[in-house]
């Protein structure tokens, strides 16, 4: 029994509750959201180091015995993204400062931050399946309006596609969930992975894996699933889109990695060969949609999707090498992301446009701001020794291990396409003679947000071996889940 | 009964699916909710339907006697109801403010976030 396990949501509550009684005061609602996040990463990095010496951090709320009431679990993944998670919200605070403005923040920007952030704590911390479905509903709902905030004619049309779409999945989830429990009686994610294991028609949980599938492919914006993003993830104030760039679309990523390795284990399965199948697609075809795109924002997204292959990818190997590269990958490309979105954010800001085409010669005007794209870029393509390098070789040198030289060739053929991607931003944004030159000063913290962010990345790609360790202990602990379970079910009186 | 809830849950699913697929905004959004309101059917039929006897244990025994109505998945139908009255209620709203942007409630004229920038920008100059 630990309950600071439920200590993220519980803070992320409190926050999100300070700002709705602070709903008009714009200059102390621009500072709780920094304060607020700076205590989010501070409770983080103690979680972190509780984790890793207790190995699990399990509450089960209201005193109800596990497979009864609702169990809040945290273990070294989970951990590790609520950290994530934290560290990215921190800078994005810092950068909303003055990208935010003002009517942004009076209709609640800063309260519905808070809100999407206990979602996705609540996601990565429940271990309860009907609750991962509440917290992905509580966290859809923050960011469906933070979606629309502003209420441009592209955000609401965004938005309706972005809604629309999603709660489409959620339906697929909600599905899923109710056969789950009819077939075992259980929602308890330990329990469940007992009574699944003990079902004697192979077919049944192939079915509901299935359909979670579906669901947490819609989140995650997998191959034929993505629509959504694309048409959508542009709209919005460039630090909502860093913001959901590094967290919605992941804890898609997540739900499916901890309910395809605890309760539904597919390897052997037709499942693994589909899931390698759609990781190859996910990649080819967000790297060639980002290929066609002359919008700096637009082409970033389609980015997203392409790297999303490369976290299924790891997951459909279903080796411990392979996880612990989805793990790494997944820390390397939220940072990297988010750093690339708010760069092209003080592009916007200083020059007016997304706009490759009228963009130009901004090494030279801005040289700093050249450094600050050009390192997340490289590592975003896997160049060493950055932290996508590291993230790549974790993973091809998994599926060289289980064999799988198709998707190899694919994931290291669309890294190629990537750096020709950045290639083609850094000659078009930073190289050419500009149609449109820039001008005006941006201010410091925004310089502040965007340059802590890309040294983050860069120590990403420095300390990659005790952050690799790490993820490397987190995949033992998702392939090994008897000790997960026996800690939920029995392990407390 | 079952089969008969069976099948109204397969007609929702198929006329929601229909009603999602019309260019009308209005009509999508009456096809989502047809399509949650089948959802909610089908875990409420796959918790078991038995009229009549509630779920109580009776004096002396430690639990459930069969046949019984699994309470549980109607608490999740619950949940599931008040939090698809939430996000229908913002749907709504966002509907409304997107049909009074756009002129129309027809997807197809939805655009703006498809239009290739060079455009807006030859457009513009």
């Amino acid at each position: 029994m630990n309950a600071w396990s439920i200590a993220p949501i519980g803070l992320a509550l409190a926050w999100g509750i300070m700002g709705l009684i602070f709903w008009q005061r714009i200059r102390l609602l621009r500072w709780l959201g920094v304060l607020g996040s700076t205590s989010f990463v501070a409770l983080s990095i103690a979680l972190l180091t509780m984790v890793q010496k207790e190995k699990f951090l399990i509450l089960q709320v209201g005193a109800w015995r596990a497979p009864f009431g609702i169990t809040i679990a945290i273990d070294l993944l989970g951990a590790l993204m609520v950290t994530m998670t934290s560290v990215l919200a921190w800078f994005i605070a810092l950068y909303s400062l003055t990208e935010i403005d003002e009517s942004q923040v009076r209709y609640g920007f800063y309260p519905l931050f808070f809100l999407l952030l206990m979602g996705v704590f609540g996601a990565f911390t429940t271990g309860d399946l009907f609750n991962l479905y509440v917290w992905f509903e509580v966290m859809l709902m923050a960011s469906f309006v933070l979606m629309a905030l502003g209420g441009y004619r592209a955000q609401l049309e965004g938005a309706t596609k972005y809604v629309l779409l999603n709660l489409i999945g959620s339906t697929f989830f909600l599905i899923a969930a109710g056969l789950t429990y009819s077939l075992t009686g259980t929602l308890n994610m330990a329990d469940l992975a007992v009574q699944i294991r003990e079902i004697d028609n192979p077919s049944l949980p192939l079915v509901l894996s299935a359909l979670f599938l579906i669901a947490f492919g819609i989140k995650a914006a997998i191959f034929p699933l993505f629509f959504w993003l694309p048409a959508s993830y542009h709209t919005p104030p460039v630090a909502v889109t860093a913001l959901f760039s590094g967290l919605l679309t992941k804890v898609g990523v997540y739900a499916m990695v901890r309910v395809f390795t605890l309760i539904f284990p597919f390897n052997g399965t037709i499942l693994q060969p589909i899931l390698l199948v759609l990781a190859g697609f996910t990649m080819v075809t967000g790297v060639l949609g980002a290929a066609a795109q002359w919008d700096l924002r637009r082409l970033l997204s389609f980015h997203i999707i392409s790297q999303i292959g490369y976290l299924i990818m790891g997951l459909g190997l279903f080796t411990p090498l392979a996880l612990a590269g989805t793990i790494f990958f997944t820390l390397h490309v939220v940072i990297a992301k988010a750093a690339l979105f708010l760069v092209s954010g003080m592009i916007q800001r200083l020059t007016g446009t997304f706009n490759l085409k009228s963009l130009g010669n901004l090494a030279q005007t801005q040289p700093g701001m050249a450094l600050l794209f050009a390192f997340p870029a490289l590592s975003l393509a896997g160049l060493p020794p950055f932290s996508g390098f590291f993230a790549k070789l974790i993973l091809v040198r998994a599926g060289l291990e289980a064999q799988q030289g198709a998707i190899v060739a694919v994931s290291l053929v669309v890294s190629l396409l990537t750096l020709f991607s950045m290639s083609k931003i850094w000659q078009e944004a930073f190289w050419k003679p500009a149609r449109r030159e820039g001008k005006g000063i941006l201010p410091v913290h925004m310089w502040g947000a965007v340059g802590g962010i890309v040294v983050v990345g860069v120590l990403l790609g420095l300390f990659a071996n005790p952050i690799m360790t790490l993820s490397l202990q987190a995949a033992e602990q998702l392939l090994q889940p008897s000790m997960y379970i026996q800690m939920v079910l029995g392990g407390q009186p | 009964m079952n089969v008969l809830l069976a099948i109204t849950a397969g007609v929702l699913f198929g006329g929601g699916l229909f009603m999602m697929l019309r260019r009308s905004l209005v009509r999508v959004l009456i096809g989502l909710l047809m399509i949650s309101n089948a959802v909610n059917l089908i875990i409420f039929t796959a918790g078991r339907l038995v009229p009549a006897r509630p779920p109580l244990i009776s004096a002396g025994e430690s639990a459930l006697q069969p046949p019984y109505a699994d309470p549980v998945p109607q608490a999740l139908i619950l949940t599931a109801i008040v939090i698809s009255f939430g996000v229908t209620a913002f749907a709504i709203v966002l509907m409304q403010q997107t049909y009074r942007s756009l002129g129309n409630a027809d997807m197809n004229e939805m655009r703006s976030t498809d239009t290739p920038v060079e455009d807006e920008e030859e457009a513009a100059s």
